[in-house]
């Protein structure tokens, strides 16, 4: 356990280092036009911690390790884009050279700013708005962008991971080696979170989703833990992803018990039914919505709090301050640790609950 | 909201959907019904096993509780059997000696009977021996006392004597 912080904390240097001089690089080139000369060193620094925290969460369309701010250099691979606009448009990112040129493709012009991808003239000029927003075009974008591509890793990390262990069973039927660990939670998931809010009689159906489900965020909160700076589950795409599925999943599955409460509440009065029925037929497009809200808030909140705090040991100049912040920054990792645990089983937990309103039979006695 | 819904990436929700269904699919048929079958089988292994072992624990005390009734009842049948034997052994003695004495008493009733018919026998031989021996002697006495003149005088004389007396 020692060793595993030791090797955390190490990490998290790391990660700050690489950081920094990203940040640095951006300050100096992708922001040219900003009139850096005019801010103090401090104000300079400040918006470059908070402009790398920014980009720390957000989805990119290179994999970008670290870049050495001294050379400009970037260190990491470019990833495939691919644009719908009247037609397909492949081509590898680095062809962008991190926002800094013009791509042509099929006789349409796209230059990449802050992040998203725009159609252009054959200068690359971006119109923008008075609030800094672009108006051009922007093109259709199925890039494999960072977060695709590590959702696409850790999707064939999982699957080998559990095919590795099913076929462990056909050895022997005492679990081995990974089996050992995660049959516990396989078990916690049908005993603790399926069964008892799906009830006996149709959890077994809802196993395959809530298990794919709890290993798949799970999974990918703790990859977001890594230096690497990838943010899946806290991308609003993702857990719309995920929650419209949990959503589709618990209305085609549902009975007509959960229609009836829905629109004909039993055992109130007629008015009260009429009331009650808009109210839970909004509830119904809630509950998916909360479940993706609170998963992006969760992920998202706890990578900027951990990014500032990082941020903050190069803004001090002071020792003290700086051991302090990295003592909090350690502990707050753990902390997070946790929450990528407890952000997936609260998850899986309303999700199973949703399925258990879904499927639940008609009880005369509690009306 | 308008921040959320410019974050919003249309591509990063098609891929993530995709990249999840398909994980989904290819879970469900390698990784989660192997498992959960493993596992249920096990469970119900377990269960099964534990049940036997009830069972056959049932079963051992029932066993158990046979087999001392056995033991029991062959010890009573032991003991009886043993009184029988002693009783039938007594028994036996008893009427043995009964029967010897019986059959004592016969030889001993025999045999006096055969001494005192041998006796009877020895006597009535020993009178007509005695009555031959006594005759013989009185053959010969006579004999002798008339074996000379003088000798048959003599007698007659004692015998003309005794007749005068008479």
């Amino acid at each position: 356990m020692q060793r595993l912080l030791g090797i955390l904390f190490a990490f998290m240097i790391a990660c700050s280092g690489a950081a920094f001089a990203n940040t640095n690089e951006h300050g100096a080139k992708g922001h040219g036009e900003a009139p850096v000369t005019e801010m103090s060193a401090e104000d300079q620094k400040r918006s470059e911690m908070s402009e790398y925290v920014k980009h720390h969460t957000q989805d990119v369309h290179d994999f970008h390790i670290f870049s050495d701010n001294s050379t400009g250099k970037h260190y990491g691979f470019p990833l495939p884009v691919i644009l719908w606009d009247n037609g397909l448009h492949v081509f590898l990112s680095s062809k962008f050279e991190h926002g800094h040129a013009t791509v042509e493709s099929k006789g349409n012009y796209y230059r990449l700013d802050h992040g998203k991808i725009y159609r252009t003239n054959a200068e690359g000029r971006i119109v923008y708005d008075e609030h800094h927003h672009a108006k051009n075009y922007k093109p259709l974008d199925l890039s494999i962008t960072k977060n695709v591509f590590v959702t696409l890793l850790m999707a064939l990390f999982i699957f080998l991971l559990f095919r590795g262990i099913a076929k462990g069973y056909k050895k022997s039927m005492a679990p081995k080696g990974a089996a050992k660990f995660f049959e516990p939670l396989v078990l916690f998931i049908r005993d603790d979170i399926a069964i008892p809010n799906i009830g006996e009689k149709y959890y077994k159906r809802y196993m395959v989703y809530l298990l794919t489900v709890f290993f798949f965020i799970w999974f990918l909160n703790l990859i977001g833990m890594t230096p690497l700076g990838v943010n899946v589950t806290g991308n609003i795409a993702v857990t719309f992803a995920l929650a419209i599925i949990t959503f589709i999943i618990t209305q085609t599955t549902a009975n007509g018990n959960y229609w009836k409460h829905i629109f004909w509440m039993p055992g109130v009065p007629v008015p009260m039914k009429i009331i009650l029925a808009p109210i839970e037929l909004l509830g119904v497009f809630i509950k998916p919505f909360a479940l993706m809200i609170r998963l992006y808030a969760n992920m998202l909140a706890g990578h900027i709090v951990l990014g500032s705090l990082i941020s903050l040991l190069f803004i001090f100049n002071n020792w003290f301050a700086r051991g302090s912040f990295l003592g909090l920054t350690l502990f707050l990792n753990l902390i997070e640790l946790m929450v990528t645990f407890l952000q997936a089983y609260i998850f899986t937990m309303l999700t199973a609950l949703y399925f258990g309103f879904a499927v639940e039979e008609h009880h005369d006695e509690h009306h | 909201m308008e921040k959320l819904l410019g974050e919003f990436s249309v591509g990063l929700f098609f891929w993530q959907s995709v990249i999840f269904l398909a994980l989904l699919f290819l879970l469900r048929k390698y990784a989660w019904k192997p498992i959960l079958n493993a596992v249920n089988e096990r469970e119900e292994k377990i269960a099964e096993s534990l049940e036997l072992a009830e069972k056959t624990k049932a079963e051992m005390k029932a066993l158990q509780a046979q087999n001392e009734n056995l033991l029991k009842e062959a010890r009573a049948e032991r003991d009886s059997i043993v009184k029988d034997a002693k009783e039938t052994a007594n028994k036996m003695i008893e009427d043995a000696k009964s029967a010897a004495k019986t059959e004592a008493e016969k030889v001993l009733t025999s045999a006096r009977q055969s001494i005192n018919a041998e006796k009877a026998a020895a006597l009535a031989e020993l009178k007509t021996q005695v009555a031959a021996f006594s005759l013989e002697i009185a053959e010969k006495i006579v004999r002798t006392e008339l074996s000379s003149e003088d000798k048959q005088k003599a007698l007659a004389d004692k015998m003309a004597g005794d007749i005068n007396l008479n």
